[in-house]
């Protein structure tokens, strides 16, 4: 899509797309590194300060810092810190074990694929229903946007309580909270997506005197793929955002979620920031995915999506 | 619109005859159905705007009388799901806690955290708008941070800042500032080259093309972060109370009635929270008219 969007221009205030993007994104990252070493001393100064004070009255800033930045339970957990208990956590124990932060991720992503697949197929079919029935479009259409401007979050704890007196417990709960909110974007590209070959194709399609199925599947399908494929990177990232704060309710045993909480419970903020980065990284593989699933589709139906 | 009325009083019947008569109550709730069927599609191929927003009230009715119907009829236990009527009287009822929460949640987190948020996200767009280099490296790095759950910072902002409002408005303000710088970029980008062109064969400044030209041709873009962000923020405060808060607001009592089995307050507060959030939307959606109306999707 990028591509698409990035029109050779030769306009003054226009920067080209992609020309040597990684010597600033390193820039940008070494900065933001320095400014969290700095932040972390200055954040976790106090408490060092009181430690140091009643074990020797004369202590230097080199105390202070190394101090800062090796705290148990830090304010703000120095970035080796946090890579520590990543790669302990991860690494370090048995999948299988429960203080092993790849079974807890492990976890969440089955409630997200699960949620996405459900959200997936709600999205495209209300979409087809859609595009097709003129009732459903006037009907549904509105309350479809207004079912996100509600917070879902909010009725999360309700649907978990819900299903779990009705004996559905584990992984069912979570991934309907993950599918509310992934259907949303899916179904707004699908609708767009459909709607986008033009007329005149549409025209060419009735001149074949193509049956609305044949219509459907040799031209409104093919063009759908070019939104569908956005609004899934979005959706899978929702999808995942769904699964986490479903097991905040309830006090969940496992996953991300459960990790954040028990953190917050213990002032653990090293194990807080170490479960927050496996979900930025498990966001990335879930969008990375979707993106070689893009790529492999692109280059089956011959360079065009 | 004769349907309508017949869609009307065959609900009404049916409701009515819940408590009477278990076969009559299905006999009229499926002709209600039937007629509302009708009504819907009769008013589908009306194009005037009385029509246009008919249709899915009607369906929204309709949502609403399905659950009452089903939750009496099939005798739903009110723990699990309580029929719209017993919500509309707890909403009645816990009135004054409803307003206190709305108070605490809605003025004293969402307002200022959106606010905060919007704001530096948007200064910030304009601020390395002018350096290539930065905006190569901060949109990757944005876009990353997006696409990461940033309601899992909700214990740490918590722990930082307290349990009161501020903790809340933090977690608003780092959700709500990425969608904001992002979309308030890619909007100073849409200027078209003929544009600016002109712009400079009228020897305009920076500023000058800046106020005059890219900035309202941002304004789509900005509105577009804007939407976006008032659930985003209504959403990010609520989370954060489950982290720890006062006895007060939205997501502590959804999680202390919800504890308590008051679900139908649980419920009232919802319905408090999906009327925040769309009056919001509206609100931004009817400024969003008024500030773009040249704008093609809004041209009939």
């Amino acid at each position: 899509m990028t591509d698409a969007a990035a029109p050779a221009a030769p306009a003054v205030h226009r920067v080209p797309a992609r020309d040597g993007a990684a010597l600033p994104i390193l820039t940008v990252l070494a900065a933001l590194l320095l400014v969290w070493y700095a932040a972390s001393v200055w954040l976790n100064a106090p408490q060092v300060q009181e430690r140091l004070e009643r074990a020797s009255p004369d202590w230097s800033v080199s105390d202070l810092v190394a101090g800062a930045w090796a705290m148990d339970r830090p304010v703000l957990p120095a970035p080796h810190q946090i890579g520590v208990e990543l790669y302990e956590s991860v690494l370090g124990r048995p999948v299988t074990s429960k203080r092993s932060l790849a079974f807890h991720a492990g976890v969440t992503l089955s409630a997200t694929l699960a949620g996405f697949a459900l959200g997936l197929a709600t999205g495209v079919a209300l979409a087809v229903g859609i595009v097709h029935v003129r009732v459903l479009d006037r009907s549904l259409m509105p309350w479809i946007i207004a079912s996100q401007t509600i917070p879902i979050l909010a009725i999360a704890p309700m649907i978990v309580v819900v299903l779990g007196n009705l004996g559905f417990t584990g992984l069912l709960p979570k991934a309907i909270i993950s599918a509310y909110l992934s259907f949303f974007p899916i179904a707004i590209g699908m609708v767009k997506g459909l709607r986008s070959p033009d007329p005149i194709q549409l025209d060419l399609m009735r001149t074949y005197s193509a049956t609305p199925a044949q219509t459907f599947a040799k031209l409104r399908w093919p063009s759908s793929m070019a939104f569908l494929f956005p609004s899934l990177k979005v959706a899978i990232a929702l999808a995942l955002v769904g699964a986490i704060v479903a097991e905040l309710p309830t006090g969940a045993q496992a996953g991300l979620g459960a990790r954040l909480l028990a953190g917050s419970y213990y002032g653990q903020t090293i194990q807080i920031w170490a479960a927050l980065f496996m979900s930025a990284f498990l966001a990335m593989l879930a969008i990375g995915a979707v993106g070689l699933a893009e790529r492999g589709l692109t280059r089956i139906r011959g360079g065009r999506l | 619109m004769r349907w309508v009325f017949a869609t009307l009083l065959a609900g009404a019947a049916a409701l009515a005859l819940l408590d009477v008569n278990g076969v009559a109550a299905l006999v009229a709730g499926l002709a209600a159905v039937a007629a509302c069927g009708a009504a819907m599609a009769a008013l589908a191929r009306d194009d005037r705007w009385p029509a246009r927003i008919a249709v899915p009230l009607l369906f929204g009715v309709l949502l609403l009388w399905l659950w009452e119907m089903v939750t009496v009829g099939f005798g739903v236990p009110r723990i699990l799901l309580p029929p719209p009527s017993m919500i509309a009287a707890a909403f009645g009822s816990h009135l004054p806690t409803l307003a206190a929460d709305f108070h605490q949640t809605v003025i004293r987190s969402v307002i200022p955290g959106y606010a905060i948020g919007c704001g530096a996200g948007f200064l910030t767009a304009l601020a390395i708008d002018r350096s290539p280099f930065l905006q190569r490296g901060l949109l990757p790095l944005g876009s990353l941070v997006s696409a990461m759950p940033i309601v899992g910072i909700a214990p740490i902002m918590v722990m930082w800042f307290g349990f009161d409002w501020q903790s809340k408005a933090a977690v608003i303000v780092v959700m709500t500032f990425f969608p904001m710088l992002v979309n308030t970029l890619a909007g100073l980008r849409a200027a078209g080259a003929m544009e600016l062109d002109l712009m400079r064969s009228y020897a305009a400044g920076y500023g000058q093309t800046l106020m005059k030209l890219r900035l309202p041709a941002a304004l789509p873009f900005v509105f577009n972060a804007l939407k976006l962000n008032s659930t985003l923020a209504l959403i990010g405060a609520i989370v954060a109370e489950f982290f720890g808060t006062p006895i007060v607001g939205m997501g502590f009592r959804i999680s202390t009635e919800v504890a308590r089995m008051n679900v139908d307050v649980v419920w009232a507060t919802i319905a408090v929270a999906a009327l925040v959030g769309s009056a919001s939307y509206g609100i931004i959606s009817v400024i969003e008219r008024g500030a773009t109306f040249w704008h093609p999707s809004f041209r009939q």
